[in-house]
């Protein structure tokens, strides 16, 4: 199931996981002044029993921590939640990197970063659970897409999607024909404004294709289209691909 | 005949190849060398042992043979002497007995194996007359050498106490089946034949077949058994340099494999001698070897770890103090104009920490080897652009026009960030020495089959002679007074330079007092291809090229 992100009412609430007290405060100074409901915790494995308590809307994770690495801690969210998730990792590194976003984080960013910067990317996860005045239904390949429901069926039965990974879908969905290239998934999706790593995008196309394909080692929903980006792929019901055609 | 000079060119060219191919065997096989040499050795000393050998019995066989010839001679022609004095001296004449003589002498040596010629009356007033000559069936007269007839007619008048010889070759007409010739004694002697009281010279001719064919028989034995013995001494040769040389190719197997890395390769030591030895102390070296390469390899791991700890260690204070900076300089309105100031300060200052943090440690990533490319198939040209309207601000405050051309699509087979980074250090240094305001750099793109190349040019104060290999050294500034603008670490271009290497590309500086400044990055299309030139020049014409990565 899909958590209901929108359901919040004034102040989205911030579960910041970091062993640093000095910046964990300075963190919730910062969040709570960017009119965030922040609450820390600063033990790995504390940090699942947190998350329960709390059910936060966004999630920041730091990589290293004392009980349980943020890698492990990921798993455990991502394993019973698709609330957003974002690592704060003090490696450019690409195995960190990949690490944690196979684990299932949706974004990372990496230490030292600036206040606005970390605000532009929570922003930007809890953006996307704004309804979408666009259709309501989509279809691509054999899958419906319930735009407003934040639900993707497959002959009727859903298929859970994190709120990225939905996302992702209906970017591609919505505009059948066109190709996006991985910088422009990434403005759409992630909000990045300047082009950023686009692992993100490779990773969490892989983690879609494993949900919502037949056989992920050959795409048919999403396909590749190779040295540019990705596209949507064909719909058998050409009725329906002309009626989502206009997204003007 | 008329060969070609294609044809001729292609013999030669055969006879090359062979001959190259002999020569290579020659230097790389050690047991080749040494078996050729011992053989080589041992039939020159074999051959010149038989040599030897053949002499010594040639010589005993042929003196033995003259020997019993010229006795025998001496005795036939006594005998012969004894027989014409008791048939007394008038009973026939002198042909008759000449006739009886030489029927005598001739039939004796059928019988014994030898041939006769009776020549005479000699010496005297006859002696340059022509003279009657019997001989053996057969023979020819001019077996008998005409040095020896000489000297046997000078003792026509005092006849011959003994007997002169010679070698001679005797011959045969065609009345005489068999072979036509044969190595012979010539024995000459004479004998006074009573009935005219004239000195008749008689020669004797041995053939030496018997001790011709022993020895052919004796030198094929020789030359049996010398090659016999050459083939032994090679199969000896071959055998003991096995012994020797198997081991030393084992060892040099497993020290290739040692280069290649498999380090726990050993050699199998067997025995005491100097080849277990051998072993031994090959192993010892490798183990020697692979306790300092691993050494070596903990010391990277442990220089890697640490980079990463310093950074992870570093980075979450340093966040820390960033966003309270931040925070301290949104509101600074609120604050006094010192306490302002100083937050606008902490923050900038806080960008160039970062900068350089961000610097060292990707040098040192560098240093410990821990770099790695992430290949892509990318268009430089877009990635030139990226970066050099991520610049654009920088330009703007300083006035300079950047300017990017290219003939078309430049794409490779590269990291795109860190292609990104090594344009984005090139263009920030440009911009950051382009001179005054109004200034201009200009970035040009071109490929070719094998190789693509970014150039970046700037009109500014140029290098010093010299200069140009010293731009990528760390914190190296071309004049200590001037003061950085652009907030760059003084690593950029080193780092610039360690990217260019890790794409085993090159990254090469020119510049010339007055005349600004051009850099190039030159990268091979397919990653890990050997680059042998540019698609663009470095320098302007007319000038000369600095040092490359």
């Amino acid at each position: 199931m899909v958590t209901a992100l929108g359901a919040s009412t004034g102040h989205p609430r911030v579960l910041v996981v970091d062993d640093d007290p000095a910046l964990a405060e300075m963190l919730g100074l910062v969040l709570t002044n960017e009119g965030f409901e922040a609450s820390v915790v600063e033990r790995g494995d504390e940090a699942l029993a947190a998350f329960r308590e709390r059910r936060p809307d966004v999630v920041l994770l730091d990589v290293m921590l004392p009980g349980k690495n943020g890698i492990a801690v990921c798993h455990e969210i991502r394993a019973e939640s698709g609330t957003p998730i974002v690592m704060l990792t003090a490696r450019g590194d690409t195995i960190d990197v990949v690490a944690g976003l196979e684990a299932g984080a949706d974004d990372y960013i990496v230490k030292p970063f600036k206040p606005k910067e970390l605000v532009a990317r929570i922003r930007a996860r809890l953006r996307t659970t704004a309804p979408e005045p666009e259709a309501q239904e989509v279809r691509v390949g054999d899958l419906v897409i319930d735009v407003v429901g934040h639900q993707v069926t497959r002959d009727g039965a859903a298929i859970n999607l994190t709120p990225l990974e939905f996302d992702l879908l209906v970017c591609l969905a919505r505009r059948p024909k066109q190709v996006f290239s991985r910088e422009v998934l990434l403005e759409h999706v992630w909000g990045y404004r300047h082009a950023a790593d686009t692992r993100l995008v490779n990773v969490h196309v892989q983690r879609l294709r494993a949900k919502i394909e037949h056989d992920p080692e050959n795409p048919t929903i999403v396909v590749t289209v190779r040295g540019v980006g990705y596209k949507a792929g064909p719909t058998p019901d050409a009725e329906a691909g002309a009626s989502d055609g206009g997204d003007a | 005949m008329a060969a070609t000079p294609e044809s001729a060119r292609e013999v030669r060219t055969g006879l090359w190849s062979r001959l190259a191919r002999v020569s290579h065997l020659w230097r790389r096989s050690l047991r080749t060398r040494v078996v050729v040499s011992i053989v080589a050795l041992s039939a020159l000393v074999v051959g010149t042992v038989g040599l030897l050998v053949m002499r010594q019995l040639t010589d005993g066989l042929t003196h033995a043979r003259v020997n019993s010839s010229v006795g025998e001679a001496i005795s036939e022609t006594a005998s012969a002497q004894r027989s014409l004095a008791s048939s007394g001296g008038s009973a026939f004449d002198p042909g008759t007995q000449l006739g009886q003589l030489a029927e005598n002498l001739v039939s004796r040596g059928d019988a014994r194996g030898y041939d006769v010629m009776v020549r005479g009356p000699i010496g005297g007033a006859g002696a340059t007359i022509s003279q009657g000559v019997r001989t053996t069936l057969g023979l020819v007269p001019q077996s008998v050498p005409a040095r020896l007839q000489k000297d046997v007619a000078a003792h026509a008048d005092a006849p011959l106490d003994g007997a002169l010889w010679t070698y001679a070759k005797v011959r045969y007409d065609k009345s005489r089946t068999g072979p036509r010739s044969s190595p012979a004694v010539a024995v000459g002697t004479t004998v006074v034949l009573p009935t005219d009281g004239e000195t008749y010279a008689v020669y004797y001719l041995f053939p030496m077949r018997d001790e011709l064919s022993t020895l052919h028989l004796l030198r094929r034995v020789l030359l049996t058994s010398g090659l016999l013995l050459l083939l032994l001494v090679a199969g000896v040769t071959l055998l003991v340099t096995r012994q020797v040389i198997t081991p030393v190719r084992l060892a040099r197997r497993v020290a290739e494999r040692i280069a290649a890395g498999r380090l726990e390769e050993r050699m199998h030591v067997r025995g005491e001698d100097d080849i277990g030895r051998l072993a031994t102390s090959f192993n010892q070296m490798a183990d020697e070897l692979q306790r300092q390469i691993r050494q070596l390899v903990d010391l990277s791991r442990v220089q890697r770890r640490f980079v990463s700890d310093v950074s992870h260690e570093l980075r979450t204070p340093l966040t820390t103090v960033r966003m309270a900076a931040e925070v301290l300089y949104d509101a600074r309105d609120d604050f006094d104009p010192v306490t302002a100031r100083a937050a606008e300060l902490l923050r900038g200052e806080l960008d160039r920490f970062e900068n350089l943090l961000t610097d060292l440690l990707e040098i040192s990533r560098f240093d410990a080897g821990a770099a790695a490319l992430e290949l892509s198939r990318t268009d430089l040209v877009d990635a030139v652009r990226h970066t050099v309207t991520a610049a654009q601000p920088l330009a703007d405050r300083r006035g300079i026009e950047v300017v990017v051309s290219a003939d078309g699509p430049v794409v490779a087979e590269v990291d795109p960030r860190r292609v990104e980074r090594i344009v984005r250090n090139l263009v920030t240094n440009a911009i950051d020495h382009a001179g005054g305001t109004d200034a201009r750099v200009d970035v040009r793109l071109a490929a070719d089959e094998e190789s693509v190349a970014v150039v970046v040019r700037d009109y500014g104060v140029g290098l010093q002679p010299g200069q140009q290999a010293m731009v990528f050294n760390r914190f190296w500034r071309a004049d200590p007074a001037r003061a950085r603008t652009s907030g760059g670490t003084g690593l950029g271009l080193a780092i610039a330079l360690e990217d260019a290497r890790l794409h085993g590309g090159w990254l090469q500086a020119w510049g010339a007092p007055g005349q600004g400044a051009s850099f190039r990055l030159t990268l091979p299309r397919r990653a890990g291809d050997p680059l042998k030139h540019s698609p663009l020049p470095l320098a302007p014409e007319g000038a000369d090229v600095g040092g490359r990565a």
